[in-house]
């Protein structure tokens, strides 16, 4: 059946393929992580931080993001975010956003939700001792949070994130709803425009399985290493 | 330096771990606290620098009251060291950094100021070549003697031990009660729990004895180790002097 293939297109495209593609989704994928880590953190410490009501409105949000297909949230908020824009800035007619803005907003809200789940762990996994020690010295909560008690959180749960992060690539292939020239969009693109969709893809899902096994790898050394250091 | 008085405590609301327990430290002067486990010995302890809040009586530490709604506790408990039975070393820190944190964040001093202080203390306790090693890479001993050095990068007015030498190895335990019969001799404000009844016996000022959240004695040290005392200490003490 490979007979009539031609797998010449993919040398072809293969500067759009990457340096088009490829590289939204790197940024997507990397401004995504870095985004939801912050903001899933601030979940978390909400979530931690002993006040019921604040607490409960954390712990919905998790609870809600995680409840929605992924292509959901992403759809939808391509559509709405012009709307809360406007009701944002009072405009008089939707802003506009581009859909990376908008696909980067739903990614960072939506791996938020993930992220604090592992922040949280993180956190709860640091001895009591650690933020006493810090109270001891003359540390305030939140000084005890940013040099005590995250820092340690962070590199306890730097696998598990990492982890999270691969996934978060593979995700991003999601925005193909909004047309978007991603990594699988602009291969999609050259499959359609070419008459080649079996190459195509075939080298797609090969390049997404090289990069997220070389990835895991890495994660795996990384994981030996810090349980030395401990 | 250290009025405790009447202090009721509580957890939840039937477990009462403090009763009615008063005394105080003078400037100057080395408390020892013993007595069984569960006595309340470290909640106490830990109620002096507000680490632990409690519902009735009132503590002041150099005429601050600790339990006042007003007082400012992060720069309260800068003043008073705490040294903890498991060290608390900051694991991701280096022994420098470990010194030097609080001395910035806390006490606004420049880099320089707070390495050079914390060299010094570091010397003070032996340990100037670990200053840029990981907490994990040092004994237990030498963990504990950065953990003084690090209450003592802060100045403090008086400093406060929660069984400083009982998750030691028994080799160990010696090189941590050096510095601290060096501190009590330079004339600290030390509170101390510790079933160390040498160290007690070699510079304590007074014994403070708790049962089941009582100070059952509080006696000068002659006194406590020599006169007739109430039977519970006698039993506690018999018991791990002959250990
Ligand atoms: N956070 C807490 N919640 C409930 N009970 C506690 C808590 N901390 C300590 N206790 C209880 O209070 C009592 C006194 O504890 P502690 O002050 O640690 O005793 P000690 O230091 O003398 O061994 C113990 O019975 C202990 O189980
Ligand atoms: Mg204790």
């Amino acid at each position: 059946m490979f007979d009539n293939l031609d797998f010449d297109v993919i040398r072809r495209s293969l500067p759009y393929l990457f340096l088009d593609g490829m590289s939204f989704t790197l940024m997507l994928t990397g401004l995504s992580a870095l985004g939801g880590l912050i903001f899933g953190t601030l979940i978390a410490l909400m979530r931690l931080s002993g006040y019921k009501l604040l607490g409960r409105i954390a712990g919905l949000y998790v609870d809600f993001m995680r409840s929605l297909p992924l292509v959901l949230v992403i759809f939808w908020f391509y559509f709405l975010v012009p709307y809360i824009g406007q009701w944002l800035t009072g405009a008089s007619r939707p802003i506009r956003v581009g859909a990376f803005t908008s696909s980067l907003v739903t990614f960072i809200m939506f791996e938020a939700a993930y992220f604090s789940e592992i922040m949280r762990a993180g956190i709860q996994s640091i001895s009591k001792g650690q933020p006493a020690a810090a109270s001891a010295l003359g540390l305030t909560y939140s000084q005890s949070m940013r040099y005590v008690v995250l820092p340690q959180a962070f590199r306890n749960m730097l696998p598990v994130l990492l982890t999270q992060t691969i996934v978060l690539f593979q995700d991003t292939s999601l925005v193909y709803v909004l047309s978007i020239p991603d990594f699988l969009g602009a291969a999609s693109k050259v499959a359609q425009r070419d008459g080649r969709l079996v190459e195509m893809y075939l080298f797609a899902a090969a390049v997404y399985f090289v990069i997220s096994c070389v990835a895991s790898y890495g994660v795996r050394r990384l994981q030996a290493r810090i349980a030395i250091v401990r | 330096m250290i009025e405790i008085s009447h202090v009721n405590k509580w957890y939840g609301p039937t477990f009462q771990v403090l009763k009615d327990c008063t005394t105080s430290v003078a400037k100057g002067e080395v408390v020892v606290v013993c007595g069984p486990s569960g006595s309340g010995k470290s909640t106490l302890i830990k109620c002096v620098n507000a680490l632990e809040p409690f519902q009735e009586g009132q503590i002041i530490l150099d005429g601050i009251k600790v339990n006042d709604p007003k007082t400012d506790l992060p720069k309260l408990r800068a003043r008073v060291g705490m040294v903890f039975q498991h060290f608390e070393l900051f694991p991701h820190l280096r022994i420098i950094d470990n010194l030097c944190l609080a001395q910035e964040k806390v006490l606004g001093r420049s880099h320089e100021e707070a390495v050079a202080k914390g060299n010094k203390l570091l010397e003070r306790v032996g340990l100037t070549v670990h200053a840029n090693k990981y907490p994990a890479e040092l004994s237990g001993g030498q963990q504990q003697r950065v953990a003084i050095a690090r209450a003592l990068a802060m100045d403090p007015i008086a400093m406060l031990f929660d069984e400083p030498t009982s998750a030691l190895d028994p080799e160990m335990i010696s090189e941590v009660l050096d510095v601290m019969v060096d501190l009590a001799h330079e004339g600290m404000t030390m509170m101390v729990v510790t079933h160390e009844m040498g160290f007690a016996s070699k510079v304590a000022h007074r014994v403070i004895f708790m049962d089941k959240g009582e100070i059952v004695e509080d006696a000068q040290k002659t006194d406590f180790f020599g006169s007739p005392r109430s039977e519970r200490a006698q039993k506690f003490l018999s018991k791990i002097l002959s250990h």
